[in-house]
């Protein structure tokens, strides 16, 4: 029993004003219809806007873990349905979104963000509404403690812990001297300022920093800024222009000498890496979230996640092979559905009034371990940070195939925090 | 980089940035000019020659340069067509009165931007250049496509030139924008003549969004830059002299250019907002343009 919608408001309002007044009328029995009521989750999509990418990947991960989640009988037994809503990828409208789910679609959670100035911009109004949030976003937002109790993020690691496990990787097998090319707002800043620490930690030293606004579409100008000392070139870019930066980096180095490049696969999610004009990338090495092209070792857990998502072995979709996924992340909007379904199942859901009870029962997670629920490998919840640690993977691209060429440890992307949410207010 | 290689980097880029905004500039000035129009949906024109070269992209087989031929003729046909059928659908109504216009071209640009979300998506999307050519100088490579860029829009702004002072077409746009009512007693359809016009600005937007969509990828949110740009060249210009458009177009991109890569982006758009506002303070009818 899937649905997925636009919402309409004023008749679902009307059938729920509705609704109230039958069940004022005949009180036990709601009582009764309520076990088997479905449960109404709401999906904050970047359907437009510069996230649409991911969102496109968001919603088809998003229903495909919705599929198996209903097959498998629900969550504690009731349908589980999804009402998905658009925030164009944009701050402001995210806040609205996060109340026009919670006060008119009255959904029971709201969770499935990525990009961090959005989550920035929505968590605060999640939290006023008191309803859990929970995020995909990657960003260090979360776990910095500077959003509130009620948000959460069980399905992804953060960039600080991202970049604290790989440092030790770059500095020592690609070069000491490193230039960062990063979008410059918060996602970018978290980049920024751990990896830079990161790499002084190792002995090394982040020569430069060019950070790009996230709508240029230009980027030939900032290479020139590249110190020709460069030994490894970092870089992480977002939005619709990705496939421009990664080609013009490619025309700006041509065939003459360049550093190492390591990127996150970021600067690349959608795009083929087959493209016209991306051969310099050839022998370069990426991060990856969960790695794209299926890898001789891949897990049954992470076959049937590509299976059921309808994702070929090189990343793109089943239907289409132009059409490439944003496999590096979106796993975590079926990792948070699980941990969802895993939380409300573990308080003894009943509906919205527990809510509270789902925070604290969430926050009482702490190994999670790999299977079907997370394919992309075993994860730790820090319920102080509200966040979850977990693999990293680094690949290589060779003969245009990313092969995996190291995979960090749960415990070398821990780091030290005196952040504590479950000492926050509700 | 060395200062040399990297100020002939920086006047390079310059160069393509200033090439695309004097056509799309020249459009809107064109506009502006003879009709008295300003047309808030000019960068929604812009984008629509970039996403209908995707489609064309998508729908001619063969190699990538015969679609782009294709694209560099049928878009910007395409994308008058529809400027000629908002013309006559929407400000010929409002009589082209100039408040009732700008309402009009703001609604235009939400119609125009909307309706390709719904029909293109919200996704960016590649096309392929004619040709795939590298220029490797000894410090940095540079994209070969972008030299074509440049001499391209320089061959379609010197068409226009000629259009504009030599042609019969040319003379009855000048007469309308110089005075209306004379035109029209000389016996000049002025209807046609604006429609016509503002066919030809949104064209040369469009031409410059096929010649651009190779570097940048279409999206349906691409109008909004050309569009602001636009308005600063034409506003330091003098809004309706092509002349002033093209000198405009030609600093207010190669200081882009030059201060975006020595500096930061934001500092050129910041510098050229305040040179829009020298000017309108101190030479309000623009640097080439003759009437207050």
């Amino acid at each position: 029993m899937t649905r997925e919608t636009i919402l309409h408001p004023t008749r679902r309002s009307l059938l729920a004003g509705g609704a109230a007044a039958l069940t004022a009328a005949a009180l036990p029995r709601y009582a009764q219809a309520q076990s088997s009521e479905p449960i109404r989750l709401g999906f904050q999509l970047h359907r437009t806007g510069i996230g649409a990418a991911y969102g496109r990947w968001y919603e088809r991960t998003a229903l495909a873990a919705l599929k198996v989640v209903n097959e498998a009988g629900g969550i504690a037994g009731r349908p589980v349905e999804i009402l998905f809503e658009d925030d164009a990828t944009d701050p402001r409208r995210g806040a609205e979104v996060v109340e026009k789910l919670a006060t008119q679609a009255r959904v029971d959670l709201i969770f499935g963000p990525l990009f961090s100035h959005v989550v920035i911009g929505s968590a605060p109004r999640a939290g006023e509404l008191k309803i859990p949030y929970l995020v995909c976003s990657e960003g260090y937002h979360v776990a910095s403690g500077k959003l509130n109790r009620w948000t959460l993020q069980p399905g992804i690691t953060d960039v600080r812990a991202q970049v604290t496990a790989m440092a030790p990787f770059v500095t020592e097998n690609l070069g000491k001297k490193v230039t960062m090319i990063f979008p410059d707002y918060a996602f970018g800043h978290d980049h920024r300022d751990f990896f830079t620490e990161a790499v002084a930690a190792q002995g090394g030293e982040v020569i430069a920093q060019i950070a790009i606004p996230p709508t240029e579409t230009s980027f030939t100008r900032y290479f020139p800024r590249i110190p020709r000392d460069t030994e490894v070139l970092y870089h992480v870019m977002v939005g619709p222009a990705v496939l421009t930066f990664v080609k013009e980096l490619g025309e700006f180095y041509g065939s003459g000498a360049k550093p190492e490049i390591f990127g996150f696969i970021d600067s690349l999610e959608a795009v083929d890496i087959a493209s016209p004009g991306l051969e310099f990338l050839e022998g370069s090495h990426f991060w990856e979230g969960q790695c794209r092209m299926l890898q001789p070792d891949a897990s049954e857990a992470e076959t049937f996640y590509r299976d059921a998502v309808g994702v070929d072995a090189n990343g793109a979709a089943i239907e289409d092979p132009n059409n490439v996924s944003c496999y590096g992340h979106m796993f975590s909007v079926w990792e948070t559905l699980f941990a969802i379904k895993e939380g409300m199942e573990a308080c003894g859901w009943r509906g919205p009034q527990d809510r509270q009870a789902f925070v604290e029962a969430v926050e009482a997670f702490t190994d999670m371990p790999a299977g079907r629920e997370r394919p992309q490998g075993a994860k730790v919840f820090n319920a102080k940070l509200h966040q979850a640690f977990g693999h990293q993977f680094i690949t290589k691209l060779e003969g245009g195939k990313l092969v995996k060429v190291h995979e960090t440890s749960i415990e070398d992307s821990l780091y030290e925090s005196d952040v504590d949410y479950t000492a926050m207010s509700f | 980089m060395e200062f040399g290689p990297f100020l002939l980097l920086a006047v390079m880029e310059g160069l393509v940035g200033a090439a695309v905004l004097a056509l799309t500039a020249s459009g809107l000035s064109l506009v502006f000019g003879v009709m008295r129009v300003v047309n808030v949906a000019h960068g929604e024109f812009f984008m629509l020659g970039a996403v209908a070269a995707w489609f064309v992209s998508q729908w001619v087989p063969g190699p990538p340069g015969l679609a782009f031929a294709v694209a560099l003729v049928a878009c910007p046909l395409l994308v008058a067509g529809l400027a000629a059928l908002a013309d006559g659908l929407v400000l010929k109504r409002l009589a082209y009165e100039p408040e009732a216009t700008i309402i009009a071209t703001i609604g235009l640009l939400y119609i125009l931007q909307q309706a390709a979300l719904s029909l293109y998506g919200p996704e960016a999307r590649p096309v392929p250049p004619p040709f795939e050519a590298r220029l490797q100088l000894p410090w940095f490579g540079w994209s070969g496509y972008k030299l074509f860029v440049i001499g391209a829009a320089g061959a379609v702004l010197a068409g226009l030139w000629l259009l504009l002072s030599r042609s019969r077409i040319g003379l009855v746009m000048r007469a309308t924008q110089v005075d209306r009512e004379t035109a029209t007693a000389f016996g000049i359809d002025v209807d046609r003549v604006y429609a016509a016009t503002f066919a030809l600005g949104a064209g040369l937007a469009a031409i410059a969004a096929v010649l651009i969509v190779p570097i940048q990828q279409a999206h349906y949110l691409m109008g909004g830059d050309p569009l602001l740009l636009s308005f600063i060249v034409v506003v330091i210009g003098g809004l309706g002299s092509l002349r002033g458009t093209l000198v405009a177009a030609l600093l207010i991109g190669l200081s882009d250019g030059v201060i975006s890569t020595f500096f930061e982006p934001t500092l050129a758009k910041i510098l050229a907002t305040l040179l829009v506002a020298l000017v309108l303070v101190f030479r309000p009818q623009g640097l080439f343009g003759a009437r207050a």
